[in-house]
């Protein structure tokens, strides 16, 4: 293919996409829907993911100190804990902090007025990297000379564990299903843009045009849709996405929802965006010629 | 030059299109291939255009060999056949000069070339004073002289015309088929396949008869019996 060529190819290309206009209207508008289901359930995976793994930060391993400790001995354990690999955060808390806590979590209770801080003992609250190596971390724990007991939840760990897990299997499958349903759709939407133009194509091969120069215009064709659908679908998702996110700031007043700012998902979204309408478009609009060109 | 050797093409369906067809055509003779619906001469168009690939038997056509052409040189072999058609088979979308352009467009021209070279082949056919308008806006005599005017344009050596005024009135057909000589006359190869015996007799050329996918009949004389 001449280079001179090129030019008239990639125009052709653009003036396809105005010349068979409702065509092109009806593979943008499939793209954008396609993207925007696939982007915002993407999203809503990433963010209740993030959610989980925070509640899970919260299932704590408490290491109780021995008793017989001063508290500079009890508070040099500390070091030691942090030196745990798995060990993300180990918090010092004295017995009168603890007794604090503990009336606090009985809404201030009377009957505990009288209870003397000295039969609790220092802690620590250790907050794993972790939790599904929960079980080793607090074997190591009480490992450390000083612990006198380590307790831990690892039933709600390994629940959490499972959660995610099945978080983790279920939003790549539906996005699987998402996407592939998308790609069917849009492969459709372009095969019957090719159909419309057929008799183009069935004359260029006759007259002796080689595969590679019907292709071209084509496949411009298509990236240039794809790119199309895939900016307009992108913005449309950050502006549902900042929708939902204020107008759940302003319902959620318990803060149960966090969800992370869309300049956070900007840039692997975009990406994403971009890749998806690029191999929509092209990928697409070369399969669905190969159909008319076996003439 | 076209030349079928001892030709014989199937199909799946187990019809038999050809059977052992031989026939040579010389380079800038004007030959009809006549022949019942049914009889063959789809397929022996189909084989010369590369569409087809014969049974077996050789077929050239221009310095190709269609019984062992690659798929990549078809493009290449399809430059030096220009196909006219019943239907026409024309862009409505485009003009005529477009549609004549697209064609040299379509194998890699340079916009010089198109420019010099579409008005030169629009007044061979008469259609100079039409090159803007399109397809829709033609008579049926124009619109064959527009589509021989794209078989022409890339200069091939042959043309074959499909049923070319089967759409037309016997004026039309009389004047579609003198352009078609005239274009024979500057060299170009013509075969021309058709139903119209007034035609064929007319034009006293080399008639070659087909019938169950078997040559019934050459001659030169623009008489035959099918």
């Amino acid at each position: 293919m001449k280079v001179t060529n090129l030019g008239y190819l990639i125009k052709e290309g653009i003036r396809g996409i105005f010349l068979h206009g409702f065509m092109s209207f009806a593979a943008v508008i499939v793209t954008v829907a396609c993207l925007v289901i696939v982007g915002g359930f993407s999203s809503l995976v990433y963010n209740v993911n993030i959610m989980v793994e925070d509640l899970n930060k919260t299932n704590e391993i408490v290491a109780i100190v021995d008793a017989s400790l001063t508290d500079a001995e009890a508070r040099s354990i500390g070091t030691k804990i942090n030196q745990i690999d798995n060990v993300f955060q180990a918090e010092f808390k004295t017995r009168e902090k603890a007794l604090e806590e503990f009336i606090a979590d009985h809404q201030n209770d009377p009957v505990f007025g009288g209870v003397d801080a000295a039969t609790l003992r220092h802690r620590y609250v250790v907050v794993l990297e972790n939790n599904e190596l929960m079980e080793d971390t607090a074997a190591q724990l009480s490992l450390i000379p000083g612990i006198a007991e380590v307790k831990a939840d690892f039933e709600m760990a390994a629940g959490f564990i499972t959660l995610q897990n099945v978080l983790h299997v279920a939003s790549i499958a539906v996005i699987a299903v998402l996407l592939v349903v998308s790609l069917l759709i849009i492969s459709n939407t372009v095969k019957l843009a090719m159909y419309d133009r057929k008799d183009e194509i069935a004359i260029m091969k006759m007259v002796g045009a080689t595969n590679g120069f019907i292709r071209l215009p084509f496949v411009v064709e298509g990236f240039m849709l794809g790119m199309i659908g895939a900016l307009i679908s992108f913005f449309m998702l950050w502006a549902m996405y900042n929708a939902l996110v204020n107008r759940l700031a302003e319902v959620d007043t318990l803060k149960l929802f966090n969800f992370v700012p869309f300049s956070e998902l900007l840039a692997p979204m975009i990406a994403t965006f971009m890749a998806a309408g690029l191999f929509v478009g092209i990928v697409g609009s070369w399969t669905s010629i190969r159909k008319f060109m076996d003439v | 030059m076209i030349e079928f050797n001892e030709v014989t093409k199937s199909y799946s369906v187990g019809t038999h299109a050809l059977r052992g067809v031989s026939m040579q055509i010389e380079d800038g003779e004007f030959a009809f291939l006549i022949g019942p619906s049914g009889s063959g001469k789809s397929t022996i168009i189909k084989l010369i255009t590369g569409e087809l690939e014969p049974t077996s038997g050789t077929v050239h056509v221009n310095g190709y060999s269609l019984d062992r052409i690659r798929k990549r040189e078809i493009p290449y072999l399809r430059r030096t056949v220009g196909v006219v058609f019943q239907d026409f088979r024309l862009i409505e979308t485009k003009t005529v000069y477009e549609n004549v352009a697209f064609a040299m467009r379509a194998i890699g021209a340079r916009e010089d070339e198109i420019r010099d070279r579409v008005p030169y082949i629009l007044e061979l056919v008469g259609l100079e004073n039409k090159s803007r308008r399109h397809p829709t806006e033609l008579s049926g005599g124009e619109q064959q002289r527009l589509a021989i005017a794209r078989a022409l344009v890339n200069n091939p050596s042959t043309i074959i015309a499909d049923e070319p005024t089967g759409n037309l009135d016997p004026a039309m057909s009389l004047e579609i088929m003198s352009l078609l000589q005239e274009i024979n006359n500057l060299g170009t190869t013509m075969l021309v396949v058709t139903h119209d015996r007034d035609l064929v007799e007319r034009f006293g050329k080399r008639v070659i008869a087909i019938n169950d996918g078997v040559v019934v009949h050459d001659g030169m004389d623009g008489y035959y019996r099918v």
